[in-house]
């Protein structure tokens, strides 16, 4: 188990590591240094100021020193500065990214519990229109974009219905009905993947022999089916991380809330290339944790694969 | 054996029980069927002869759109109208289940503990208080024949053996000491000596308990040794119902006694007379797997030779090393030591255009037709690909050697455009011998090709191989763990035992006179006792 976790975490940062690389060498390629290209917006940018800022933000450096001394600030927590505040980057992403979480976190679990949910009602649906009815669900929910049912949503509750403001007011319903609808669309992947993966368990001929102990079909899918499918499904929560930040932003631009949505928006639009980069590198730490945790839970789930990555299985076989 | 009695309900009665499944067969056509208590019966009979359907209405576990009609009774209770909730008091409780595939019939992701107290759990008000659960569950586990039990209880399926998955189903399925048990194949995916104990620890816990048990097989070797009374099913019919004596020995149907005459039959081929040259060579062929400290062997210091026109059988369990001795053969793995040649050319270190030579002398025919053949193809272009592969002559010529392989194989011509799922096991195991002889290949290594069949499928396969081994001077190397079917088939035999070669010599040789302590165990595990002394006494 020690080993499994240390392999898993070495790989997680080296991953980070090449992200960071390949996110310096993505912008020495750009045409021009960052100062040039963010002073660049300034019709009336003087020479004299793009070589001093240049100098003062190490620009100016070999290549190599520039990275070296880069990825060390990195390691100290050092980002670099945000050219178009003049703050530290890692202050410009503390101030938001509370928000953020909040948002992406709850809809992250509302996720899961409405495609748990989801999935469960199709399986123990008696019916056999109710089950059709359901299964159409996941694919209906990934059809509908996040802005027009944003969209729609405030048309109807916040203009003609009038129960919630058009703006952040910190009531429940302007932070529930975000949540809801970054929810809707990040829950159907994880539903897909999940009914997929029940209905192989449930071919199983370990099924059928619980129903000869006596076990009723809620029984059989909370106690096992469940536990057995979920490896795939938290696969999938896993990488739907990047959906859940792309979804972020839209959702904040929508219902017009600060977070990290609208400071990468900003931040695009006037070109403050040290943001983007901290920005870039923050969504690709969240993707490695977030995607070390589910490696961390499998084995929890699945006794089977810690043997499988560690050499022959402590079996007793007889 | 038989006798009834009447003062009290049998604990299974059946009456004219139809099942008919939704896309119409009629897998239960008018059966009627009384067990008394404590009665071991057999059922006996082929895939699709309705044995698995008359367990499943009896256990009520057929599918949701299957009609039903007819009556079963079980302990004097009328139970095919009963609904979900009255089935779930019964499953588990009065009426256990051993399933057929221990690989796959526990629950992965829990461990056996778990589940064995999953039964107490799901009938509280049948068990002991729950405080003695889990002392209840270490007994049963003891009870089946495990060691150190309550470390066991903390193990996960995949830690465990086959046998040792059967036994805890087998303490699951005793748990609650069930009225009437239902065992599905239980011992048919067990290696010989596995299935022998298992059968044991089995029949004496049924016997001991008092325990009526229901017992499907295909094997009638199996069932003459533990049943009292055997069925014979055929089409959705019970065709025979009779005392394992009377069975064996007054049965007069025509599809019994075909079953009778292939699970008795003995070993028929003359000794192979004369020189003849060296088709296989195998001299100390080593194969390791992994690396360090974790090595494993999987074949040890293997020697053989196989002489052409004859069949070689290498036989042993699973894990013995059989099926590695033949990819080594085939050019498909690498040994770590030792030299084997195939025509009198080594096939060691061999790659590229070597196998592809090595393949037109030699082909595998694998276990399992279904998964062998390309089930999008047509028969005739799955027969024709191996001579497209060689470019060997025309279109009109393949066309003409189709026909004439599929005639030596005896495959009707109009099966030609028909895709696989379309064919019987039978037939597809024909196109499956039929494309390793389409290049002209003169060896065939044939890994359990056989062990996927029904027994008189596996009858007119065996009949064919050596029909085709007459007419075409072919050389098998035949691997299988079924005992019955080697002393068929070969002309000389090998024992294999964690990849070491224990024993070789003629048929007669191994069977009559073993000289290896291991070949005797293996003997002595293989099913039939019962049978070949009931023929045997009938004959005398």
């Amino acid at each position: 188990m020690g080993g499994y976790i240390a392999k898993r975490v070495g790989q997680a940062i080296l991953v980070i590591w090449l992200a960071y690389t390949a996110v310096f060498l993505a912008v020495q390629a750009l045409p021009n240094d960052p100062v040039t290209i963010f002073l660049s917006t300034d019709a009336a940018a003087d020479p004299a100021t793009i070589a001093q800022m240049k100098a003062y933000y190490g620009y100016d450096q070999p290549l190599i020193l520039q990275y070296l001394s880069q990825l060390a600030g990195l390691l100290r927590g050092d980002f670099g500065y945000s050219l178009s505040a003049g703050a530290e980057v890692t202050s410009r992403i503390g101030d938001v990214i509370g928000s953020t979480l909040v948002l992406a976190g709850s809809a992250f679990v509302v996720a899961v519990v409405l495609a748990v949910a989801l999935v469960a009602a199709a399986s123990l649906a008696r019916g056999a229109r109710l089950r059709k009815a359901l299964l159409n669900l996941p694919p209906l929910f990934i059809s509908i974009p996040v802005f027009w049912l944003g969209l729609v949503l405030l048309q109807v509750l916040a203009v003609q219905l009038g129960v919630m403001s058009l703006f952040p007011d910190g009531s429940f319903l302007s932070l529930a009905v975000p949540i809801l609808v970054l929810a809707i669309h990040l829950s159907a992947p994880i539903a897909q993947v999940l009914l997929k993966s029940v209905q192989e368990v449930n071919a199983q001929p370990f099924v059928d022999v619980l129903r000869a102990k006596g076990a009723g079909e809620s029984w059989i899918f909370f106690r096992h089916t469940l536990k057995n499918a979920a490896p795939a499904a938290l696969s999938i929560a896993g990488i739907t991380i990047g959906t859940l930040l792309a979804g972020s932003v839209i959702t904040e631009t929508v219902f017009a809330r600060a977070g990290l949505g609208q400071l990468v928006l900003q931040a695009v639009t006037v070109q403050d290339i040290p943001l983007v980069q901290g920005l870039v590198l923050l969504t690709a730490a969240a993707f490695t944790l977030v995607n070390l945790l589910v490696d961390l839970i499998h084995p929890q789930l699945d006794p089977r694969i810690i043997n499988a990555n560690a050499g022959p299985p402590r079996a007793l076989a007889a | 054996m038989t006798a009834k009695n009447t003062s009290t309900h049998p604990v299974v009665r059946i009456e004219d029980l139809s099942v008919r499944y939704a896309a119409g067969t009629l897998a239960a056509d008018g059966l009627d069927l009384e067990i008394p208590a404590g009665q071991i019966v057999a059922i006996v009979g082929e895939s699709g002869s309705g044995k698995s359907t008359l367990t499943k209405a009896l256990i009520g576990l057929l599918p949701r759109d299957a009609q039903l009609s007819g009556s079963i009774r079980f302990g004097g209770t009328e139970v095919t109208g009963l609904d979900v909730h009255a089935w779930r008091e019964i499953r588990g409780a009065g009426i256990g289940l051993v399933p057929q595939d221990p690989g796959a019939s526990l629950d992965p992701v829990k461990t056996i503990g778990s589940q064995l107290i999953e039964v107490f759990r799901l009938h509280p008000q049948r068990s002991v208080p729950k405080k003695h659960w889990q002392s209840k569950a270490v007994d049963l586990l003891a009870s089946v024949g495990i060691d150190r039990p309550e470390q066991r209880m903390k193990q996960y399926p995949h830690e465990l053996s086959g046998g040792l998955k059967q036994r805890v189903l087998i303490a699951i399925a005793f748990a609650l000491n069930p009225q009437l048990l239902i065992a599905d194949e239980p011992t048919s995916a067990l290696d010989v000596t596995v299935q022998r104990t298992v059968l044991e620890v089995f029949v004496s816990l049924a016997r001991k308990k008092g325990t009526t048990v229901l017992f499907v097989t295909h094997d009638l070797a199996v069932a003459t040794d533990i049943a009292d009374r055997v069925l014979v099913m055929n089409s959705g019919r019970i065709l025979e119902d009779r005392s394992v004596r009377s069975l064996v020995t007054e049965s007069t149907d025509p599809y019994t006694k075909a079953l009778l005459a292939q699970a008795s039959a003995g070993h028929e081929r003359q000794p192979v007379t004369g020189e003849r040259e060296v088709a296989i060579s195998v001299a100390g062929l080593t194969k390791d797997f992994g690396k360090g400290t974790d090595t494993h062997r999987a074949v040890n210091e293997v020697s053989f030779e196989v002489a052409r026109g004859t069949t070689f059988s290498l036989v042993g369990e699973s894990g013995s090393g059989k099926s590695t001795t033949a990819k080594i053969l085939m050019g498909l793995l690498e040994p770590s030591a030792g030299a084997a040649s195939v025509n009198g050319k080594e096939v060691t270190g061999i790659r590229g255009k070597g196998r592809y030579e090595l393949w037109r002398q030699a082909q595998l025919v694998y276990q399992n037709p279904d998964s062998a053949l390309d089930p999008r193809q047509p028969v005739a272009s799955i027969i024709a690909e191996p001579m497209v592969n060689y470019r060997l002559g025309d279109a009109n010529w393949r066309k003409a050697r189709v026909g004439e392989l599929m005639s030596q194989v005896n495959l009707s011509p109009e099966l030609a455009a028909k895709r696989s799922p379309e064919l019987s096991g039978g037939q597809r195991q024909r196109v499956a011998i039929a494309r390793a002889l389409a290049a002209g290949a003169k060896i065939l290594v044939l890994d359990e090709a056989l062990s996927a069949l029904d027994v008189l499928t596996q009858e007119q396969i065996l009949a064919l191989l050596k029909r085709l081994q007459e007419e075409q001077q072919l050389t098998y190397l035949f691997i299988s763990h079924d005992l019955h079917v080697v002393e068929r088939i070969s002309h000389r035999v090998g024992v294999m035992r964690r990849g070491e070669l224990v024993e070789t010599g003629t048929v007669d040789e191994v069977f009559s006179t073993p000289s290896h302590e291991y070949t005797r165990t293996l003997l002595a595990a293989n099913p039939g006792q019962v049978l070949r002394e009931l023929t045997d006494a009938a004959s005398a």
